[in-house]
């Protein structure tokens, strides 16, 4: 069912979160039980579409978040199927909200979270959440999904609507490139192969997934031939896609805006460890926190950009070597 | 205060203050005898918030056993989770559990949760447990409601303590804004908290001021005053354009004097047998209720 999605992201180079407010204003009138709570940041995170379209159903929480999460518990308690939406820095403030009055109650209600990761930019480390993934993830119930493109973005809007279930989704800030066909299917809990190649694999998810296909072109360049696989959804994360990818290509690197821990890397590792274990590289931030800059400025300086992803390949492909 | 029970109540108003406080007399007896079972649990707070429990349950919400699906039904939250041994005990009275069931309390696979569990008793209406929360999945309730233009009410019991949590105060800012009438909060006002007073802990004080300023309705009663607590809730029901607050002064284990008044049963305590016996005489039971209760409760 996403053949809508296409024309709601028109404007090519959309943010991921422009991407996600256009495809829920446009979703909107499909699923009437839908109703976007609001921390005074709509024009952050998108939902200014949803605000402007269905403003009956756009409700203003205020500078508050604890008490927006939990009332999304009530609100899906009689009936409505709630999005919370905020920067994913306030996520984690409200997060024990959606721990009890979400998870563990198991409401129908979504997180939507712009601002992940050090594609915030200019903002600085105190804006930049590098811990989101691995924390949301920890919660029982939890589905955890970061799309990669515009596209995506859309689909997976759909699909979180369609899901009965609390589900924490990133978008993101900057301008996002386009990087799937008009035939991409986005379905919660797979993953994708965007590139194939037979030496080493770039699992990668958000906006790591366009530097992660930039990685792989500097390697075909020097004879590497590297498969990138989108793993837009983090839980439950595609264990048999993974498998697969480490019986073909025996080396992975895991690649994300956030901490090296309990992220996408956390979740690819578990899942190998029990299944096909294999020499894994990990790129995200190492431990530390951002700063102000660019995002594709802060990539370089933290380390999660095309080179080097393209240098923890080479590094995994060394450590399979020597097995 | 007789007029008001009048009209609160109707044409038998002693019947029903009656039925109520035997109702109240039930909830305290056996919430001591469920956390005797259990062996750990709040008795303090459990005490202080029967006459409220009962008077919600029985005369104040339309809420019963046969409509726990029903859309319409008015919704009730513990926002004060560790309050669960009495709600289990009212609703074990009104038949929306078994009242032997109820009495296994904090044990594995009982539905008596320490705190109530939405997946594991389906006439609770949402988890609770952690201080702050109820409140705030209460407004979401009332917001909700309204916007399918629902009558039902929605009812949420906070401890005094909880109010030292910021969540409550960004939940009462909120409710305000949005005018949200069908929304009703009581406060269990007993002046104790885990370790000490309010006053000695985080100082409350000037409370019913607090929420004024915060543009709700506001009425202070006796919370072990059955006609008070009734007439209140009446009050708070016609409260047009702004949310109401019950703020009801009570006695931290009212009814059993070793309790009354002292933080240690706060809890989460143990009770010992002859606790539980001096308790349950002193709620009125005589010894074949104690028996039954104490011996044939688990």
């Amino acid at each position: 069912m996403a053949s809508d999605a296409p024309a709601l992201i028109a404007t090519s180079g959309d943010s991921l979160r422009e991407a996600f407010g256009k495809a829920l204003s446009a979703l909107a009138d499909e699923f009437p039980k839908v109703v976007v709570l609001d921390a005074d940041i709509a024009g952050g995170t998108g939902v200014h579409h949803f605000r402007k379209s269905h403003p009956e159903r756009f409700l203003q929480f205020g500078i508050a978040e604890q008490n927006m999460m939990a009332a999304a518990g009530g609100l899906a308690a009689v009936g409505h199927i709630p999005i919370v939406t905020t920067f994913a820095v306030f996520c984690l403030r409200a997060i024990e909200q959606a721990r009890l009055s979400l998870c563990y109650a198991r409401r129908n209600a979504k997180i939507v979270a712009s601002h992940p990761g050090i594609d915030v930019g200019p903002d600085g480390g105190s804006a930049q959440a590098l811990e989101d993934l691995a924390a949301f993830r920890a919660i029982p119930g939890m589905t955890v999904i970061s799309p990669a493109d515009p596209l995506e973005m859309a689909q997976a809007t759909r699909a979180i609507l369609e899901f009965d279930g609390p589900v924490y989704m990133r978008t993101g800030r900057s301008p996002a490139r386009r990087l799937f066909g008009e035939d991409h299917v986005f379905k919660i809990g797979k993953g994708n192969i965007l590139r194939d190649g037979c030496d080493v694999t770039i699992v990668a998810c958000g906006v790591e997934v366009a530097r992660a296909m930039d990685a792989a072109e500097l390697l075909a360049g020097e004879g590497i031939s590297a498969r990138v696989v989108n793993m837009a959804t983090i839980k439950p994360i595609d264990a048999e896609l993974l498998a697969r990818c480490a019986e073909e290509t025996g080396a992975i690197v895991t690649a994300e805006d956030h901490n090296i821990f309990g992220g996408l890397g956390g979740a690819v590792a578990e899942s190998l460890v029990s299944t096909r274990p294999c020499p894994v590289e990990f790129v995200g931030l190492q431990d530390t926190f951002g700063a102000s800059g660019e995002p594709d400025e802060l990539a370089d300086a933290f380390g999660i950009s095309a080179p080097h992803i393209a240098a923890a390949a080479r590094r995994a492909i060394t450590r399979k070597a020597a097995q | 205060m007789t007029d008001t029970a009048k009209i609160i109540v109707g044409e038998n108003p002693s019947d029903l203050a009656k039925d109520l406080a035997v109702a109240a007399a039930f909830t305290r007896k056996h919430a001591i005898a469920s956390i005797y079972h259990a062996g750990s649990g709040h008795p303090g707070g459990a005490m202080s918030s029967a006459d409220i429990l009962a008077c919600l349950f029985g005369a104040e919400m339309n809420f019963w056993p046969d409509q726990i699906h029903d859309p319409q039904r008015d919704r009730f939250v513990l926002s004060k989770g560790h309050g669960a041994p009495a709600l289990y005990a009212i609703a074990a009275h009104h038949g929306f559990c078994g009242i032997k069931d109820s009495l296994r309390l904090r044990k594995l696979n009982s539905p008596f949760q320490g705190h109530p569990h939405v997946l594991d008793l389906p006439w609770v209406e949402t988890s609770t447990g952690s201080l702050g929360q109820g409140i705030s999945v209460a407004l979401g309730m009332a917001m909700g409601l309204k916007l399918q233009k629902n009558p039902a009410r929605v009812y949420t019991l906070l401890g005094d303590g909880e109010l030292q949590e910021g969540e409550v105060w960004e939940a009462a800012m909120c409710a305000a804004h949005h005018r949200l009438d069908n929304l009703c909060a009581i406060i269990d006002y007993n002046k104790l908290q885990s370790d000490n007073s309010n006053e000695v802990i985080m100082r409350l004080e000037p409370l019913a001021a607090k929420f004024r300023a915060f543009d709700w309705a506001v009425a202070e009663v006796d919370g072990h005053d059955i006609v008070e607590l009734l007439s209140a809730f009446r009050r708070a029901s016609a409260t047009h354009g702004r949310p109401a607050v019950v703020i009801a002064h009570t006695i931290k284990g009212k009814g059993v004097p070793y309790m009354e008044n002292i933080p240690t049963w706060h809890g989460s305590v143990k009770l010992t047998r002859e606790q539980a016996e001096d308790a349950l005489a002193a709620l009125g039971a005589d010894g074949s209720e104690i028996r039954e209760l104490l011996d044939h409760g688990q």
